[in-house]
């Protein structure tokens, strides 16, 4: 008998098990093959078989060697729960198994000696979250009716740039008795109010950051919904940027700096202005950190994009140099203003945090009217690759920072100066909408989303710890892998057109939430609308509770 | 619903007038107060139109008070007028002890200051009545301006024109500006300030709907001026954003239009003047309304004008003769006191349309 060694790894202690039906199982392979993660290999099993074959009984033994499918007992090539395989088998005889008593949080770091690091988003147990709690629950009826989502007509933009104070307009009363422009104003686009967040082009695989471009020229071009959609750090493919279709797209730059130098040589052939610039300081899912790209999905084209070797990139957690949100503002005032020529509205992107506030009060006072935008990500934002420590318990939910952020603007009658966008885990549900409406109800002039962009797509990750391995390259769906046989598995144009529906169905439901509370245009601070369940989420919203 | 009225006329009327425009459209409204604002005014008021007349409502201790403060600041008191009322038993009013109209003198100090430092000091006057009154609720500081009064009750409209013999006509008590409304605000507590008329610095404004871009508006205007306060009833903030459009930005009346509903964006890029009217719907958005409205305003031109919500729109009718112009919520008002008019001339506006009437009675049109 074999001894038992206490710290050998066996399924028991992983995150998820292998449920194998050897009667079913044809041992065509097929699982084995498209597992991604090598989680899963065929083994050959000794069986034994007691049998008699006379009047009385003669028991004799049997022994065969069996071809079997088996999980790998590793702490590295764990089954990641991603249902590949189920998927794949025709004749349902394997299929993973969530295991409520996995140890590999700890054996991982005791065999590791290292962090853990993954992708996704927070994988820990929350309970009930915030925006459930809350209900559209001002209807309207009699005096004030409802309109008709279906007949009326309504007006869903939101600013993307700064916005002067009414007093600061340089407008004077012409000799015709009519304004008349007495100098400029900084540069304003109005957008579809979700953007598609920021994900860059060495995170997403090609095909994948070229799907989301596609559906989003689809919704621009064909559907009449000017979605934009920000490129993430790390650049943009120069025919793209030399492209009619670049006016969908937000550049980001981050502390890396990664893909400017390109765009920068760019610049001059451009035929078409960026829709804006977004200067991403901190991100939701991983505040404090920097970018983080893992050496395996550093591909020949992102080497090509961004001019670096294969090797891990790692963005800064800061941007060097910026020392005071003053001097961000200036930063931002001198390169990208003036780049563009004061014709492209610049934003800022921060993690959320219990600082925000006084991050977005500086920036209010900003006195060159610059800041264009504040973005703010809460903890249940998504992410290509971070440490999971970060992940799991830095950061801060966007609900109530958003509502802060609103509500001191309102104190000071600043509102809507620097337009406030939200996002981090909005769409949890699935339902965009219903969250987006909310987060305006309390003052987001608009919502970015990511993660929900990839569940579109076919990503199968989720909060309770499926897959997020969107850092190992092995992603098993082709969405955040290079690996030419893994991206192939998407189909960028079934992605585009679920991307296109889902926006469809988004905008149509944006329209069943302002018509019963006879709302034409996008109720930004209308709190009056909503009503909380949860005495504790109605004082700290200052809204209405119910029960 | 509210039903609101108007009367703007080439001669002093009486206001048995609107009291008229009211009372056939009463099966609208739910006959719970009556309130108007008189500009351009006539009879006894008639040589003091450059003098700022008081109209409050008050008990003996309020009307103490208010005097005082105003005498201590150096106001001086030129003509009083205390309406005579008919306190007959059985009346459904919920009368104050005093109603009181003073035109005061302006202190020494300021008789030969500019206009808007005038106008400035008046409405600091009136936060201060208002304030040192409302305490104790003594009383209720309607408007202290030129050329204005304001009356305001709670009870049936009815009761109340008999309490104040309103009902018959008389040549003390007239204008040529008087707009109406027969409902106290029912979204809100019954109180006398929220009746509209509201009035502020010559600007008077009144409305029949609801604003349910209320709280949008209100967090905005709370701090874009001292005088904009109160809010008891959101048809307040169409007269704070019609003050603060035309006096204290100075733009023209039909911007008033594109601030409270702008074009949508798509019809925006078409226009000739797409990017002021893009900056004036960025900069202004918080003073967007939304929900079934319409507007009645005047200006301190006594410029009376209507315009409506962008899309639910309330009804509103013009009726007109070559001496009186009538703004009503049905017409059935305006055949009650401009019966003989050619009712072909009448105007119902449309949602995209503002119409003034200013002195000579010159109807303007303007398409948004
Ligand atoms: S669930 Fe995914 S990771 Fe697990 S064995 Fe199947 S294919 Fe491999
Ligand atoms: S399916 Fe791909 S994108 Fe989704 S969590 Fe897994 S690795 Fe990440």
């Amino acid at each position: 008998m074999e001894s038992m060694r206490v710290q050998d790894v066996t399924p028991n202690d992983l995150p998820w098990k292998i449920r194998y039906d050897a009667h079913r199982c044809t041992l065509c392979g097929s699982c084995v093959a498209a597992c991604s993660f090598r989680a899963i290999e065929s083994k050959v099993e000794q069986r034994r078989l007691i049998f008699s074959e006379g009047e009385f009984p003669e028991p004799k033994a049997r022994f065969s060697a069996v071809p079997v499918i088996r999980q790998v007992k590793s702490f590295k090539n764990y089954c990641r729960g991603c249902g590949i395989c189920e998927k794949i088998c025709p004749n349902d005889a394997i299929a993973p198994v969530r295991n409520p008593d996995s140890r590999h949080p700890i054996i991982t770091r005791c065999l590791g000696g290292d962090s853990i690091k993954r992708g996704g988003r927070k994988n820990l147990e929350s309970t009930v979250r915030t925006l459930d709690k809350l209900r559209v629950g001002r209807i309207s009826q009699m005096t004030d009716p409802s309109l008709d989502a279906q007949r009326h007509t309504f007006d869903m933009l939101a600013p993307f740039g700064r916005i002067l104070p009414p007093q600061k307009l340089p407008m004077g009363v012409g000799p015709d008795g009519l304004l008349q422009a007495t100098g400029t104003t900084p540069p304003v686009n109005w957008v579809y109010p979700v953007i598609i967040g920021d994900m860059s082009i060495g995170a997403l695989s090609w095909r994948m950051w070229e799907a989301v471009a596609m559906a989003v020229a689809y919704l621009n071009e064909e559907c009449g919904l000017p979605v934009r959609m920000c490129s993430g750090e790390g650049g943009v493919p120069v025919r793209l940027l030399k492209s009619k279709y670049l006016k969908y797209m937000i550049l980001q730059i981050a502390s890396g700096h990664f893909g400017w130098n390109r765009i920068a040589k760019a610049m001059p052939h451009m035929v078409e202005d960026p829709a804006g610039i977004l200067i991403k300081i901190g991100q939701g899912a991983k505040p404090g950190d920097g970018g983080l790209l893992m050496a395996q999905k550093v591909a020949e084209h992102i080497m090509a994009i961004r001019g670096v070797p294969k090797t891990d990139l790692l963005s800064p957690p800061n941007h060097q140099g910026l020392y005071s949100i003053e001097e961000s503002v200036q930063k931002m005032f001198l390169s990208f203003n003036a780049a563009f020529k004061f014709r492209v509205p610049v934003a800022i992107k921060v993690a959320a945090s219990a600082t925000s506030v006084s991050v977005y009060n500086n920036l209010v006072r900003d006195p060159y009217n610059i800041v264009g935008g504040l973005f703010l990500d809460g903890i249940d934002g998504g992410t290509g690759a971070a440490h999971e420590v970060s992940l799991d318990h830095t950061g801060h939910p966007i609900v109530s920072k958003l509502r802060d952020c609103y509500l001191a603007a309102t104190a000071q009658g600043r509102q809507g100066q620097i337009p406030l966008w939200a996002a981090g885990g909005l769409g949890k549900t699935g339902d965009l909408a219903a969250d987006a409406f909310k987060m305006m109800c309390l003052g987001a002039n608009g919502v970015f989303t990511g993660k929900l962009i990839l569940q579109m797509a076919g990503c199968v990750g989720n909060d309770q710890g499926r897959c997020n391995a969107c850092n190992t390259g092995l992603c098993p769906v082709g969405i955040t892998t290079q690996e030419p046989p893994l991206v192939r598995r998407l189909d960028p144009e079934k992605v585009a057109q679920n991307i296109v529906n889902y926006f469809l169905a988004m905008d149509t439901e944006f329209k069943k939430l302002m018509a019963p509370i006879g709302n034409s245009s996008l109720p930004i601070g209308r709190a009056d609308a909503l009503v909380a369940t949860d005495q504790a989420v109605a004082d700290k919203l200052q809204i209405q509770y119910v029960c | 619903m509210c039903r609101i009225g108007a009367i703007k006329s080439l001669n002093y009327v009486h206001p048995s007038m609107a009291l008229q425009l009211m009372q056939s459209q009463q099966k609208g409204h739910d006959n719970s107060g009556f309130a108007m604002v008189m500009h351009d005014l006539g009879g006894i008021f008639e040589k003091y139109k450059h003098l700022p007349t008081l109209s409050m409502a008050a008990s003996d201790e309020g009307v103490r008070q208010a005097e005082d403060i105003l005498h201590q600041a150096g106001f001086q008191r030129v003509l009083q007028w205390v309406p005579e009322t008919d306190n007959r038993p059985g009346l459904d009013i919920n009368a104050m002890p005093n109603y009181v109209f003073e035109t005061f003198d302006y202190p020494k100090s300021y008789r030969n200051a500019e206009q808007k430092v005038k106008e400035d000091l008046l409405l600091d006057m009136r936060l201060k009545l208002r304030d040192a009154l409302e305490a104790n609720e003594e009383g209720f500081v309607y408007s202290f301006w030129p050329d204005v009064v304001t009356l305001k009750e709670i009870g049936n409209p009815r009761d109340i024109g008999t309490y104040f013999r309103l009902w018959e006509p008389d040549s003390t008590f007239t204008a040529k500006v008087i707009t109406t409304q027969c409902r106290q605000n029912t979204n809100y507590d019954i109180v006398r300030y929220a009746a509209h008329p509201f009035h502020l610095q010559g600007y008077t404004a009144l409305a029949n709907g609801e604003n349910t871009f209320y709280l949008k508006n209100v967090e905005f205007q709370r701090k874009l001026h001292r005088g904009y306060i109160g809010f008891e009833s959101d048809s307040q903030c169409f007269l704070y954003s019609l003050h603060y459009v035309h006096r204290e930005l100075g733009w023209p009346l039909r911007y008033f239009k594109d601030v409270v509903t702008p074009l949508p964006f798509a019809e925006i890029e078409k226009r000739d003047n797409a990017q002021q009217l893009k900056a004036i719907r960025q900069s202004l958005g918080h003073l967007e309304i939304n929900g079934p409205n319409t507007i009645i305003g005047v200006l301190p031109d006594n410029t009376l004008f209507t315009c409506c919500d962008a899309k639910k729109l309330r009804p509103i009718v013009i009726g007109r003769t070559a001496d009186t112009v009538v703004l009503s919520s049905e017409v059935c008002g305006i055949n009650e006191v401009l019966p003989d008019r050619d009712w072909e001339t009448d105007i119902y506006p449309h949602e995209r349309e503002m119409i003034a009437i200013d002195d000579n009675l010159e109807v303007q049109r303007w398409n948004q």
